[in-house]
């Protein structure tokens, strides 16, 4: 009865869903208070509703209720009570109820935050909001229900796929969902805006917090996901251009260009369309990537669930939801280039080039995530093009973004200064320099991480040359707005991460061995001693575990356990061991047995001594962070709503 | 007209998209097409397994179509195959060879005798030299040779009733229809 319940409670979330979608939008229209003001009932009321089925959901795995086809599938008796909660969404219906959830979510917090919004500005807003949630619940409640019944009952279930199980993916969804999700917000401001034309010039204002808590909270996400992949999958690698992760990293680049280009139109005026258009891309990205990951268009090594019937659904929504906003875009966006004209040398043509160079990256993890569907589509037959095309142009393209990220704050608005930008140049190219050189005596001749060194300390040493400046120029209290301390996180975060990516990828050790028991093997500076291999089990798995003493110069630096478990229902899942550092990784994977019936003799090994890599989501924790800072910015919380864009006194730069 | 840019752009994805949905409905995500299709199958002079003095050459099996079946004892897809073949292979009503790919002559003869043997003719590539002129990725795979010698299928992974019924009956009843 109880997952009836649930069923329902989603079928009128769907109903109010489209009161919310069309009423308040109507009512803004014809300028009628009564049916705007339904927007926030609505849109709390369908929180509710989804709150319960999600409540309904867990309690149906908590319970054991294998009568539900959806809990029977990815859970059992054996599996601990935590991974019964993330097995909510450890499958496609229940990701998509998730998502819906937090739409909701960020849905109620617009409601709460948005009162001193225009009337009719914040039902167009509510009401963009209830049609992206209309969509989706309808997706769910006619193809992908998670409470439709199996019966006969099933005794047991099947199981959470394993590689599901781990610490990292109960909140990697969530919070890469916020993050996809929270994009919707600046989509509907930009909508509104649209719908309610040149009035709204302050929407860029409204909608900066929201983006850039959206952004921080995808950099979460991502961060988790890549730490999740290098902790879990065995390889070492924490990113692998794969097409679902792609998914996630088009949104997040286009976010990033989208809260730069917020900036500056709020302040300046300038580039609203360039503005509005990015916030259809980044929601339009984070929709795509929902529907390369659910249609099956594309397979990779996490598409766990796929049905044509959701992939035409989806589509016919990308096209509605996209199509229209587009459409809507190129017959309203602004005709005039508003606000203030900036010159060649200026803080706004900085951030456009930025602004141009990760909207290239975005499109480029595009095409290539798309290419093997290109190739079918064109009878090239199957290819695909892998990291290196990646890793190429993406290097190519980020070369410029961090030279030049030392110098926009440098820039004033409208007109700069070249000449400011000497002594930065100077200073920062002389700090890159002499730790290039540093880094040359350590590492010799690898070019790659000598260059990253030098690009991380040109970055970081450019971004903490800014942060003297304003301390020494600037009085108390004026020093570093929120927004300003956002930006320096943020950038100096870029630098950690060029550190921890050049480092980790020139400088990593690997290798594989075949190791009795008792025998040691060097690797860097390192001693790794193998002890053979003892059975081990956990709630619902039996595995091997094998111990393995990692010395250097004859002291203990850690004893690592990497296991090969053997879930229930016969998957099995390796775990590595990871002695973390913050100048390097110690990794060991269990392979197999060198002769299968013999487990006290020799095994396959993996071991990797990886520098560095820590740094890579050490930047991504400050790029984070930078976000979540810049959100706070007290100027966006004023009630000055109805002032000009560009009004405000604009950044001075001395 | 400017302005409309991204929304042609979109709508040239969503027919990519359209198309990708059409192309997974029809086809296996698996299946990687063989270059080798609609191409001579390549020259081959390979043993008889039971006899191995006796050699069987591209040559000698010309003139009707044929199925070559690649298996080896040690493949554990083989054995879920293997029922299939037993219990549909002499309906098909073309010569079935088996090609024992790198693997022990003995083992394979123990496993033949131990599970039947479905081929008309059994030739051993113990190597798997003669295999990667075939482009074969591992067992079990399957090709279909006309009597002009030339592949006109190929199937990567085991034959079950539905792929036979599916794919292997069409791409036969092609090639009867030929026949003079």
């Amino acid at each position: 009865m109880i997952p009836e319940l649930g069923q329902l409670a989603l079928i009128l979330a769907m109903l109010l869903a489209l009161v919310q979608g069309v009423v308040p939008v109507v009512g803004a229209w014809r300028g009628n208070s009564a049916l705007m003001s339904l927007a926030r009932p609505m849109a709390a009321g369908q929180f509710v509703f989804v709150a319960l089925a999600m409540g309904i959901l867990v309690h149906a795995f908590l319970t054991f209720d294998f009568s539900v086809g959806y809990v029977a599938a990815n859970s059992n008796l054996a599996l601990p009570w935590y991974y019964r909660i993330t097995a909510v969404w450890g499958a496609h219906e229940g990701s998509m109820l998730l998502w819906v959830f937090i739409l909701n979510a960020w849905t109620l917090a617009l409601t709460i935050f948005s009162r001193q919004l225009p009337e009719a500005f914040a039902a167009r807003v509510l009401g963009v909001m209830g049609f992206i949630g209309l969509g989706f619940l309808a997706f769910i409640v006619f193809t992908s229900n998670p409470f439709l019944r199996e019966l006969p009952m099933q005794p047991d279930g099947a199981d959470l796929n394993p590689v599901l199980q781990d610490p990292g993916m109960t909140f990697h969804p969530p919070v890469l969902y916020m993050g996809y999700v929270g994009f919707s917000v600046a989509f509907a401001f930009s909508i509104a805006a649209l719908l309610g034309g040149e009035l709204e010039q302050a929407w860029v204002r409204w909608a900066r917090p929201w983006t850039n808590v959206a952004w921080a909270f995808l950099s979460a996400g991502i961060v988790a996901g890549s730490w999740w992949a290098y902790a879990e999958l065995g390889w070492g690698g924490w990113w692998f251009w794969d097409p679902v992760e792609n998914a996630s990293f088009m949104p997040w680049l286009v976010g990033a260009a989208l809260v730069h280009a917020q900036a500056i139109t709020e302040k300046r005026g300038s580039l609203r369309s360039w503005t509005i258009l990015l916030s259809l891309f980044a929601f339009s990205l984070s929709l795509l990537g929902t529907f390369l990951v659910r249609s099956g268009v594309l397979t990779s090594v996490h598409s766990f669930a796929s049905d044509p019937r959701r992939g035409l659904y989806i589509l016919g929504f990308l096209v509605v939801v996209i199509g229209g906003s587009l459409l809507l875009y190129a017959v309203r966006a602004p005709k005039v280039a508003g606000g203030r004209a900036f010159a060649v040398v200026s803080r706004e043509t900085a951030v456009l080039i930025g602004n141009l160079l990760l909207t290239t990256a975005a499109a480029m993890v595009l095409l290539g995530t798309l290419f093997p569907l290109l190739g079918d589509a064109l009878n090239l037959g199957k290819v695909s093009v892998g990291p290196p095309y990646f890793g190429f142009l993406f290097n190519l393209l980020m070369l410029p973004v961090v030279l030049l990220l030392p110098f926009g704050p440098y820039l004033r608005w409208g007109k700069g200064d070249i000449g400011v930008l000497k002594p930065v140049a100077l200073r920062a190219g002389l700090a890159a320099i002499v730790c290039a050189v540093i880094a040359f005596l350590f590492v010799d001749a690898k070019l790659k991480a000598i260059a990253g060194v030098a690009g991380a300390v040109w970055a970081c040493v450019g971004t903490l040359l800014y942060v003297i400046k304003r301390w020494r120029e600037m009085p108390r209290g004026r020093r570093f707005p929120a927004e300003m301390a956002g930006m320096l996180l943020a950038h100096f975060g870029v630098g950690i991460f060029v550190a921890g990516v050049m480092l980790s990828e020139s400088l990593s050790i690997e290798r594989d061995v075949r190791m009795e028991p008792g025998k040691i093997v060097q690797l860097g500076s390192y001693d790794f001693r193998f002890d053979g291999v003892r059975e081990t089990s956990g709630p619902n798995w039996r595995g091997d575990e094998g111990v393995v003493t990692v010395m250097k110069d004859g002291a203990l630096v850690a004893n690592l356990h990497p296991q090969k478990r053997t879930y229930t229902r016969g998957q099995v899942q390796t775990e590595s061991a990871i002695d973390a550092g913050i100048f390097r990784d110690i990794y060991v994977a269990l392979g197999e047995p060198m002769d299968a019936g013999n487990r006290e003799g020799a095994w396959a090994l993996r071991l990797y001594q990886k520098p560095f890599i820590r740094w890579i989501w050490l930047g991504g924790l400050f790029m984070m962070l930078g976000g979540f800072v810049a959100a706070g910015e007290r100027r966006f919380r004023t009630q000055k709503t109805r002032s000009e864009a560009g009004a405000t006194v604009a950044e001075p730069a001395a | 007209m400017s302005r409309l840019l991204p929304f042609f752009a979109f709508l040239a994805l969503v027919a990519l998209f359209g198309f990708g949905i059409w192309w997974n409905t029809q086809h296996d995500q698996r299946e990687v097409p063989s270059p080798l299709i609609g191409r001579a199958a390549p020259e081959f002079r390979l043993p008889v397994l039971d006899d191995p003095s006796r050699t069987v050459a591209k040559a000698d099996l010309l003139g009707k179509p044929y199925l070559l079946n690649v298996f080896g004892s040690w493949c554990f897809a083989c054995g879920e195959e293997h029922p299939v073949l037993m219990a549909q292979g002499k309906a098909l009503g073309v010569k079935l060879v088996g090609y024992n790919y790198k693997d022990e002559p003995a083992a394979a003869k123990g496993w033949l005798a131990e599970h039947g043997n479905p081929y008309d003719l059994v030739i051993a590539d113990v190597e798997g030299r003669t295999a990667i002129d075939f482009g074969v990725y591992g067992a079990p795979e399957t090709f279909l040779v006309d009597g002009k010698g030339v592949i006109r299928y190929k199937r990567i992974g085991p034959l079950t009733p539905d792929v036979i019924e599916r794919e292997l009956k069409p791409a036969l009843a092609a090639i009867a229809k030929e026949a003079p």
